[in-house]
């Protein structure tokens, strides 16, 4: 039986062994933590050929390929055949016997995946901390990296001694990865730097071609997994770099010519660009957030469930002081951030709450907005700000188009994982002229906030990708976009320096009362919910009743929107069953929010 | 000559090929057992010595196997040489064009490079089971690595061509053709008539006339086809041996069943005859492939020709006339070169499963085949799919350990093309099991089919029984009559529906879901569209710089049904656009250069908002949606969708809604059942059932319309015209497609009749009357607006004459008066109305505020 420190290492090695016997290629379950992640490691300190693992999305999915299963090696002098496992590899040893009778031939998927668009800071700090570094092996790369980087990292070390090296590359790394990762590219000045096709501007970290043995149909683009597999950075795998010295005898081969060389870019690129990565082992992520690892989502819950209403209070608190006092927004913002689609009937999805921040000061400049997304982002395991400026919504391309040329799904800033927190700054919304395109993204973000999906554009036709986004819009008046929920902001405090204000409170949560919020959203969300037959019959009377008394008041619609509020306020409190309190909850607050915007709502002629 | 070492291991060197039962017992086949076998040469005196009885008759050496072939001795044979097989060559030059009448026979380059298979003589062939397809006699001679008997393939292939007569031919390509008689022969008899030699032969046929040749055909495309085609050109010959051909005929097999999803490609199609079907993304540009290179000496001008063998060239080290080394140099107009195009086609979107993107695979088409189909194409494919491995670097030795993979097409076949033509291809796209089927048909059996059939659609969504009634009937559709003889031209068949309602009643919802569930259903919102993205627009092709025409959301619906959201929230040039739509159901464009009709049989489900935001029950439709009389009345049927506001529905619907947000996982399950089923239901009908009118239902017809006409008559007031009775018409064909039913009878009249009276109940009910008033719908004004409008022209027209003296009146005085005379109110518009109506008659001129009298 292989140990644990065999896969790290030398999981080739493993696998040529088991190669022959039947038997499954199987991880040992206490390695999950011991194996370094791309996500932490810049590639050039990992060893090629080893275990690694990778937090990610399926950006795009390429064709399968064929590929040698199992081969014959003709040892030139001697002359003997060894028969090789072809599996995990991308380039065969010397002297392969094409013509051998053992030659099997095995299909393969190749998914293009990028990092979780949108990834808090805070994910990706502690996910790196709590990784254990391994022994032994690692030691030598690890020092030459410690001598270089202890002088430009002045990042705090963590206490832990053999985590400081790790943890610091995660928080210092961003830069100087980038550097060393866009070398290969920018020594060639004859081909501009590729594109790594992340969804979302600004984007870094690596992108990775991760070749799948198993069982492809399983997964879905969008998908967000962890993947354990073999490193391979050969770079022989580039097309790039043989393309220079050895054009001429490419264009001969009939084969090769016939893709074009943008398409050659896209699907080879430099190993030390875009790494791949032989799949061995995958885990769904429902979530990315590190303090919840799945293999303990039982205990947690059952420890934390009893805590979850001062959680709530807290969290709520919090947000009083982050909307200038008004409480009965912090309370739809905090439904809000656990909201999820949890469940599609015909092509309503269930579980959305898309909200509508309106009233968001204008005076402060984009200051309050802007702060308030920070304050977010510290407690969403992803989130992104789409400042809906003129521009951004002429030029953005939001939704994902199919390039034919290079063959390749260009991804969109819509193209995000479940449960990511979307916000969309409208106060940036200025006057002047949307061009097609723009209106295409209005229209885009509209089904997304209406449907859940995106309607990815493959040029000859479209195709509909169902979405799973927290959509939350800060606007200074009623939104442009639809939402579920609209909620006017009414501060109670005028800080006369908004800056400050919401500076001094975003720091005065300490970091493990963050993490307790952070920890309180994810759970809050994946609660299971019902509602009892009693409850059934009170919820039915009850909108009778109202009818009864003026059927103006409560349409069918309202009746969506109040069963939706009081599932939320359910999960919020950590019940998952509906019961007649949180039902007359949820009316209190539907009225009183209604109160509010009502004189609002009617100069605005747009369906809810 | 390359050693059978060289052949390609795809295919033979792979230890599991299922379909060839030779391997089936061994692990490697035959051939390859044969070669490590040094004492088989003590078989090799079994071998007579005269030339086999069954080989191939001389015609063939005319055609393909150009190599003269020689009897070979027993005694001369090598096991290690190649000369010991029988070579078949498509090899052009080096024969004498005798035999098949001087006919070039031409390349296959769409069969490989590799065209130098060999036969095996099966009787040295040690294992038996390989002999239980052949007589059990004889000698026999099998193409290297296959179980191909040449002469028994052939033999079959001419059998298969003779006596094929095809029982079931409904393929419009055939419709000219005697069903009696041997298809494919008279199939041969158009060729040399039409001298286009290609002949299509459907795999189809082939496998329902003989199995055993069907299996060759598929997993040894690239030795049958030569096969074939050497059978064919025998035959063809033989019968019309005036005819003369470009070049010999070249069999086109298509329609191969084994694979029908590019997603189902796996190794073992390779090099194997698949059919498959997709889109064309993208073509490259035509690209000359070498076939045959030419040498010269540079020092003796001799001239040498070098086969191109897998893309390489061998060039000739040494010139064989004068000995001279590296003196030849290839001379490229003298060589030869094939068409070749790269093709790379998508999997169609209905082959997809969800929440993936769609495979591209790559095509290679030669010759005649290149520039064939053009990008947004739709295809089958039919050809022999291949790998081929990749070298990371031609001048290092270790390969990529993976392969490239494409198909090199021998048969197109366009999918949409018969679109154009104007015929339903529905029934091509689906194909539904005999399972299937019969589900569908004890389905259609029940009696309350139809109340089944509206629940299930958008069972989200509460109650509103008679739009979703309404709704079921327009995805059926009615019959498409053709009157284009009696110059009426296309009746239509679509059914279009207009919701208009308060805002929040699940109309868009409603829309959604029929956007979802038809396959060519696109969805637009009024506020979002323009006149040109509905229609067509046309635009430069970066690539090509030709104008190209590029089709809107009404001509991509053809044949499905166009959603439109916030109908009333449309531009008025854009609506103006539907009209033609909606009842000649085309589309007429004029725009640079570009004079077309283009077929847009959609049908329009829309949905409008009144303007008010609120309904205002005090007013018709008219009024509430603002939308012209002409577009409203093409509609076949107008909801409302109101809140009934009442106890007990407030119940259920609270009920429904409850439940839709805490339902278990086992009843979702079911629903999406549902949904494939009503699908597939309503696909089968549409293909299937066209049905007539009876004798009664044309009678219950007629008598609908005229008790409708009645209806009206009674206070002066028409409520019915002949749009309507068309309506009904269509109604009540879909109400008997939904039972699957072959003839209208009178019940699909009466529910015609309900759904339309019902419909008409709630949008021309005239709000002042609470009467149906029709003319709401077809004039844009109630029969009681009208006679208002006349009486106060009559009041106008009497005040003016009571005053003559003064011919020149001021607007605004006259206004007043008339109200000062008028016992009920006029309105300034009504006022605006009358003079006009005036003006009309030339009673009166109107220059700004002032009216002067004609004189």
């Amino acid at each position: 039986m292989p140990s644990t420190n065999d896969w790290i290492n030398n999981p080739l090695g493993v696998v040529e062994e088991m190669f022959g016997k039947i038997q499954v290629e199987t991880l040992p379950h206490d390695s999950y933590n011991t194996v370094p992640s791309l996500n932490d490691v810049p590639l050039h300190y990992l060893k090629p050929n080893s275990l690694v693992k990778f937090r990610c999305l399926i950006q795009d999915m390429f064709d399968p390929e064929f590929y040698m299963g199992a081969y014959d090696t003709v040892d030139p002098s001697t002359k003997a055949k060894v028969l090789r496992c072809g599996k995990y590899k991308d380039v065969t040893e010397c002297g392969v016997d094409l013509d051998s009778a053992n030659m099997v031939t095995s299909e393969r998927q190749t998914f293009y995946c990028v990092p979780i668009p949108g990834e808090s800071p805070w994910v990706k700090e502690i996910s790196s901390c709590a990784r254990v570094v391994p022994s032994t092996s690692y030691v030598p790369s690890r020092q030459k990296r410690s001598y270089e980087d202890d002088d430009e990292d002045d990042m705090d070390t963590q206490p832990q001694a053999q985590g400081t090296p790790a943890a610091a590359e995660a928080q210092g790394n961003g830069d100087s990865k980038r550097q060393e990762t866009e070398a290969p590219s920018g020594q060639k000045a004859s081909s501009p730097p590729l594109d790594l096709n992340f969804p979302l501007p600004g984007e870094k970290g690596p992108a990775c071609l991760v070749k799948v043995y198993a069982d492809w149909d399983s997964f879905k683009l969008n998908d967000t997994m962890e993947v354990y597999g073999i490193l391979s950075v050969s770079p022989a795998l580039s097309a790039l770099s043989d393309q220079s010295d050895t054009s001429s005898s490419l264009i001969l081969d009939p084969a090769e010519c016939m893709e074009t060389a943008e398409e050659l870019r896209v699907h080879s690129p430099p190993a030390s660009l875009v790494p791949r990565l032989h799949l061995i082992h995958t885990q769904r992520l429902a979530h990315n957030n590190p303090l919840l690892p799945p293999a303990a989502l039982e205990d947690t819950l059952a420890s934390t469930l009893g805590e979850m209403v001062s959680v709530r209070a807290e969290l709520l608190a919090y947000f009083t002081q982050l909307l200038l006092g008004d409480v009965l927004a912090a309370e739809y913002l905090l439904l809000h951030l656990i909201s999820n689609v949890y469940a599609r009937r015909d092509v309503i999805p269930l579980g959305k709450f898309t909200l509508n921040l309106s009233g968001c000061p204008a005076t402060a400049g984009p200051a309050y907005t802007e702060q308030l997304y920070c304050a977010l982002q510290q407690l969403v395991p992803s989130a992104y700000r789409l400042s809906m400026t003129l521009q951004n919504m002429n030029q953005l391309r939001l939704v994902p188009r199919k390039d034919y040329v290079a063959n390749r799904l260009l991804s969109g800033a819509l193209q995000l994982a479940a449960n990511t927190s979307l916000y969309l700054d409208e106060t940036q919304l200025e006057q002047g002229q949307l061009d097609p395109a723009g209106v295409r993204n209005i229209t885009a973000l509209g089904n997304v906030i209406s449907w859940q999906k995106v309607d990815y554009d493959f040029n000859y036709h479209q195709m509909e990708f169902p979405s799973n986004i927290n959509v939350l819009i800060a606007s200074e008046g009623r939104s442009l976009l639809p939402s579920d929920c609209h909620v006017h902001l009414q501060p109670q405090v005028t800080p006369p320096n908004m800056e400050a204000y919401l500076g001094s409170a975003l720091t005065a949560q300490s970091s493990s009362q963050l993490n307790k919020f952070r920890l309180y959203l994810t759970m809050a969300r994946t609660l299971d919910y019902s509602i009892s037959e009693e409850v059934t019959k009170a919820v039915e009377d009850d909108f009778v009743d109202m009818r009864k008394d003026d059927p103006q008041s409560i349409s069918a619609d309202d009746l969506h929107s109040l069963l939706g509020v009081a599932r939320l306020l359910c999960l919020s409190l950590g019940q998952s069953a509906l019961s007649t309190d949180a039902w007359s909850r949820a009316k209190h607050i539907e009225t009183l929010r209604k109160s509010r915007s009502e004189p609002q709502g009617c100069l605005n002629g747009n369906e809810p | 000559m390359s050693s059978p070492m060289s052949t390609p291991g795809g295919k033979r060197g792979r230890p599991s090929n299922p379909s060839t039962p030779a391997s089936e017992a061994a692990t490697s086949p035959p051939a390859q057992r044969r070669r490590g076998q040094p004492s088989s040469n003590g078989d090799l005196p079994l071998m007579p010595t005269s030339p086999p009885t069954d080989m191939p008759d001389p015609l063939q050496d005319t055609s393909l196997f150009s190599s003269p072939r020689r009897s070979v001795l027993p005694s001369e044979v090598d096991m290690s040489s190649p000369l010991m097989y029988g070579t078949p060559s498509s090899r052009v030059d080096g024969t004498p064009r005798s035999g098949a009448r001087g006919t070039p026979a031409r390349q296959r380059p769409d069969l490989g490079s590799v065209r130098k298979s060999k036969q095996v003589d099966l009787q040295s062939e040690p294992v038996s089971d390989i002999l239980t397809t052949m007589q059990p006699a004889g000698q026999r001679l099998v193409i290297w690595g296959t179980d191909v008997n040449v002469a028994t393939c052939k033999e079959k292939f001419q059998r298969f061509l003779q006596r094929f007569i095809d029982p079931s031919s409904k393929e419009d390509e055939n419709s000219c053709l005697d069903l009696n008689e041997p298809l494919y022969m008279q199939k041969l008899e158009e060729i040399s008539i039409v001298g286009d030699p290609v002949l299509n032969i459907n795999c189809g046929h082939v496998s329902s006339f003989d199995a055993e040749l069907y299996r060759q055909l598929v997993c040894y495309p690239q030795e049958v086809i030569p096969t074939f085609d050497m059978a064919v050109n025998e035959l063809f010959f033989e019968r019309f041996p005036d005819s003369i051909l470009e070049h010999q005929i070249q069999v086109r097999p298509y329609n191969a069943l084994k694979t029908r999803n590019m997603r189902s490609l796996n190794p073992e199609d390779i090099d194997q005859l698949i059919t498959i079907s997709g889109m064309v993304i993208r073509t490259s540009q035509l690209i000359p492939e070498m076939q045959e290179a030419f040498f010269q000496c540079a020092v003796c001008a001799f001239s040498a020709r070098v086969e191109v063998d897998r893309g390489r060239i061998a060039e000739p080290a040494v010139c064989r006339n004068c000995n001279t080394t590296h003196s030849l140099a290839l001379i490229h107009n003298r060589s030869m070169f094939s068409d070749k195009q790269m093709v790379k086609i998508q999997e169609s979107p209905e082959d997809m499963p969800a929440g993936q993107t769609p495979h591209t695979t790559v095509v290679y088409a030669h010759n005649d085949l290149v520039d064939k189909v053009q990008p947004g194409d739709r295809i089958n494919i039919t050809g022999i799919y291949r790998a081929v491995p990749m070298r990371v670097n031609p001048r290092q030795s270790n390969v990529k350990s993976v392969y490239k993979t494409h198909i090199d097409v021998i048969h197109f076949r366009k999918t949409d093309e018969k679109r154009l033509h104007g015929q339903d291809d529905e029934n091509e796209q689906r194909l539904f099991t005999e399972a299937r089927v019969q589900t569908l048909r004890e389905l259609a059996a029940k009696p309350d089919v139809y109340d089944r059939l509206s629940s299930a659609l958008a069972p989200s969504i509460y109650e509103h029984e008679d739009i979703k009634k309404g709704i079921l009937l327009q995805l059926f559709g009615g019959t498409r009559k053709d009157f284009s003889q009696t110059g009426r031209g296309n009746f239509r068949a679509e059914v279009n529906i207009l919701l208009c309602g308060d805002p929040g009643t699940s109309k868009s919802q409603l829309l959604q879901y029929v956007f979802n569930l038809v396959p060519r259903g696109q969805y637009t919102s009024g506020k979002g569209s323009s006149a040109v993205g509905l229609t067509a627009y046309i635009m430069k092709d970066p690539e090509t710089r030709q104008t190209v025409l590029q089709t809107g959301a009404l001509v991509l619906s053809d044949n499905g049904i166009c959603c439109i959201d916030e109908f009333d929230k449309m531009s008025d040039s854009t609506r103006s656009v539907l009209h033609e739509v909606m009842e000649q159901q085309t589309l007429s464009i004029a725009k640079a250069g570009i004079i077309c009709q283009l077929n847009a049989r959609t049908s329009i489900l829309a949905a409008a908002n009144p303007v008010e935001s609120q309904w205002n029950p005090k007013k018709t439709t008219i009024e509430n949606i603002q939308l012209p009389h002409t577009l409203l009345s093409r509609f076949d049927l107008i909801f409302l969708m109101l809140d009934p506001q009442d106890e007990a529905y407030d119940r259920k619907l609270a009920h429904h809604l409850v439940s839709l947000y805490y339902q278990s996982e086992e009843q979702l399950e079911e629903e999406n059942l549902d949904m494939a089923v009503l699908k597939d239901f309503i696909a089968y009908a549409r293909s299937y059932i066209q049905p007539k009118l009876s004798e009664e239902a044309g009678q219950a017809l007629i008598e609908a319309y005229v008790e409708m006409r009645k209806v009206g008559s009674g206070r002066g007031m028409v409520s019915a015209y002949p749009r309507q009775l068309e309506s009904l018409i269509r109604l009540a064909e879909a109400h008997a497609k939904v039972r699957f039913s072959d003839k209208v009878e009178t019940i699909d009249v009466e529910e015609a009749k309900r759904l339309h009276r019902e419909a008409l109940k709630q949008s021309a009910t005239d709000p002042r009357t609470g009467f149906v008033d029709i003319s709401i719908l077809t004039t844009g004004m109630s029969a009681t607006a009208r006679k208002r409008k006349e009486e106060i022209t009559a009041a106008l027209k009497k005040m003016l004459q009571s005053r003559t003296k003064t011919p020149v009146m001021k607007f605004q005085q006259l206004f007043d008066d008339l109200r000062g005379q008028s016992e009920t109110a006029i309105t300034k518009d009504q006022f605006e109305e009358a003079l006009k109506a005036l003006c009309d008659e030339d009673y009166l001129t109107i220059s700004g505020k002032t009216i002067r009298l004609a004189t």
